[in-house]
């Protein structure tokens, strides 16, 4: 072998040549090949892919949308309906992009649903879960500022209220905002600098994706049962067997998609966005997406402006400090028989914060918002540090290969052995 | 048995998430009709486009751009749509090119730097009723007329909640006082709007085909336009969502297939 080329085991002449110099087809194979990967993983780990994909459709019908699309407020909302009428397939790319957010942030929403279930976010993959936080906050970001483009009445009227909240910071709030703006109002240079913007993120987060997955490969990924896999007996190599199962969630997150996309195309927007953008004409009822609904509550919940602009920042922000409020060393909540049913409930109490997001601002829908506000806190400040420390854990198994032969009901398996081919729990 | 109960109670937690996904979701348009306070039950009209296969009645859809140009265009405009749009609910290359004949639309300027009047193309866009919103409010006691083009997908109910107006005129409930120049509709949000009954008597329009022009069928026509309008992909948006979903139901079944074959031996 030539003086500093890669030791390069890739058969094939060409891809050796580049492998020896660049040695992609090698990181492939390790990372994507032979990467040993827990044995036991649900469906619920199908969700890191399927985010990825979701990431890549959104940057592809992205890029072809804004070729079609006028980042300017006399012609934004036509430009829009004319991809809708004009542009070869252009209805299909157009709810294709805005479903897609939707379906975005259902994939991430269980993806950080099982990290939080499963204890993902422990010791050694707090940093991990830490770059997952800030693509989340990212995508939230994007996701407000795609919804300003088409300039209808909720673009407008979202903007001008979520860009307000920034006036709660005392002393220099105004500023911020009359700078955010690029005017004294939601206007033009507005709607500029958000699709700009807009444009950039989807890039950003690509960036920090591909931190969060070279964090995963280092630390390895969690699985169901919180336990670290301790040999090759306890791993499978990530392909065929997580390519494969990869690709059955895939299917199934593709016809959910669709049916969003095909036969409900609009039922998770407004009625209110298809009018154009009137500054001097209020909707009755001015809502985000579903998707912010529940922390639109928790903004809510505080009679104070800063204090419910701070509320709802501590409802993100908190998730970096949840790596060290939870003290348990037990990271799968199956083992946890407190605190399993304390985060369900959590669960629950998500959902009503987002139902109660969508309702008027009165009673009694705001004392509901600050009671599911108070255990959304109090479960991450005070339920997981107490259940750390008075918490009785189930006794965990020896290992992944154990709990797994166990369950198969038999003793070890023979070498060979053709199994009986199991339903992943 | 306990690996059936394992597999058992995970379905049930991904159940119990996908429902509380599906009832949040399911929440949000309630959310939205309980906003008004005075919540209005739009009656549910039946159209040939409802359900997974329904597909636009052409006749109706034709009637109803009718009853657009014989009627709502005196005060609606339909700026996102052209003449050569109406080919998509039947019309003919050639009675598109006679029908936007018929109107004048500006042009311009010509050599002499000055703006004309010519007879419309089939490539031109609906002509609009009025030069600007200034002079459309002018015209209409100082409402503005919107704009029809997306009007089904720009109110909640959609072509129900159309159909719904167009009837839902009625003579104010004792104790209600109706502002000078409005009209009192049992389903606009609110009840009082500015536009007075557009449909009030039957035979106001005479359909060619020979169909009763009542105030309902008028109403339901013009729903069954405004809905083509506003959604003209929605037939081959269906019909490409029904071929995809049997596409991926197969690969589905296949790529389960081989993925249960390759884990065979390895739980």
């Amino acid at each position: 072998m030539a003086e500093g080329l890669h030791d390069s085991d890739v058969k094939n002449p060409v891809l050796r040549w580049v492998d020896r110099r660049l040695p992609v087809v090698s990181m492939v194979q390790r990372e994507y090949g032979t990467f040993p990967t827990p044995r036991n993983f649900n469906y619920f780990w199908n969700f890191g892919a399927l985010a990825m994909i979701n990431l890549v459709i959104m940057i592809a019908t992205g890029v072809i949308l804004s070729m079609q699309y006028s980042a300017n407020t006399l012609l934004a909302f036509d430009s829009v309906e004319r991809i809708m009428r004009d542009v070869n397939y252009g209805w299909l790319l157009r709810y294709a992009h805005a479903n897609g957010a939707s379906m975005f942030f259902i994939v991430v929403y269980v993806h950080i649903w099982r990290s939080l279930f499963y204890g993902s976010y422990k010791t050694p993959r707090e940093l991990l879960f830490m770059i997952g936080v800030v693509i989340f906050i990212l995508m939230m970001a994007t996701a407000f500022m795609g919804y300003v483009l088409p300039w209808g009445q909720m673009s407008f009227w979202g903007a001008t209220v979520i860009t307000n909240l920034f006036s709660a910071i005392p002393l220099v709030g105004e500023h911020i905002v009359t700078w955010l703006w690029g005017g004294f109002s939601v206007d033009n240079p507005t709607l500029n600098r958000f699709f700009s913007l807009h444009f950039l993120l989807p890039f950003v987060i690509t960036g920090v994706v591909f931190l969060h997955i070279a964090a995963l490969h280092i630390t390895g990924s969690n699985n169901p049962l919180g336990i670290e896999p301790k040999g090759p007996k306890d791993t499978l190599p990530f392909h065929p067997y997580y390519t494969m199962k990869d690709s059955v969630g895939i299917v199934v997150y593709f016809m959910v998609f669709a049916v969003l996309v095909f036969f409900m195309p609009n039922a998770l927007g407004h009625p209110d966005n298809y009018i154009p953008a009137n500054p001097l004409v209020t909707p009755a009822h001015i809502v985000p997406e579903w998707y912010f609904l529940p922390f639109y509550a928790v903004l809510r919940a505080v009679p104070n402006k800063l204090g419910g602009v701070a509320l709802m920042g501590g409802a993100l922000v908190i998730l970096f400090v949840l790596p060290w409020l939870d003290g348990s060393p037990v990271r799968s909540m199956r083992f946890r028989p407190i605190a399993k049913w304390a985060f369900l409930l959590w669960t629950v109490n998500f959902f009503v914060l987002m139902w109660v997001g969508g309702k008027p601002a009165e009673q009694p829908y705001i004392l509901i918002a600050q009671i599911c506000t108070a255990y959304y806190f109090a479960y991450f400040l005070v339920i997981l540090p107490l259940l750390a420390k008075f918490e009785r854990p189930l006794p965990l198994p020896a290992s992944i290969a154990e709990a797994v032969l166990k369950r198969r009901g038999g003793g070890p398996l023979p070498a060979g052995a053709a199994a009986k081919p199991m339903e992943k729990a | 048995m306990r690996r059936i109960a394992t597999t058992l109670k995970a379905a049930a937690v991904a159940a119990v998430l996908a429902t509380g996904v599906g009832a949040a979701l399911a929440w949000a348009p309630s959310a939205r009709a309980a906003e008004g306070h005075d919540v209005i039950q739009i009656p549910d009209t039946r159209f040939s486009f409802d359900g997974i296969f329904g597909t636009f009645d052409r006749a109706s859809a034709q009637r109803g751009f009718q009853v657009y140009k014989e009627v709502c265009s005196a005060c609606h405009a339909m700026h996102q749509l052209s003449y050569r749009h109406l080919t998509q609910i039947g019309l003919s290359p050639a009675q598109v090119q006679a029908l936007s004949s018929q109107f004048q639309v500006q042009d311009g300027p010509n050599d002499n730097g000055e703006m004309f009047e010519r007879p419309a193309r089939p490539a031109d866009r609906f002509r609009r009723p009025f030069a600007n919103d200034a002079a459309a409010r002018a015209a209409n006691n100082g409402a503005l007329p919107p704009d029809l083009s997306v009007m089904t997908k720009a109110r909640e109910g959609g072509a129900d909640y159309i159909h719904a107006l167009l009837v839902g005129y009625e003579e104010p409930p004792p104790g209600v006082t109706i502002a000078n120049g409005m009209h009192y509709n049992k389903y606009f949000p609110g009840h009082q709007i500015a536009m007075a009954a557009p449909l009030n008597t039957e035979g106001q329009v005479t359909f060619a085909d020979g169909t009763k022009a009542t105030v309902d069928q008028m109403a339901a026509d013009i729903s069954t336009f405004l809905t083509w309008a506003a959604e003209p992909e929605l037939e081959q948006r269906r019909a490409m969502g029904v071929r995809m979903l049997i596409f991926l139901a197969i690969l589905g079944g296949l790529a389960y297939a081989v993925k249960r074959k390759v884990w065979a031996d390895a739980h």
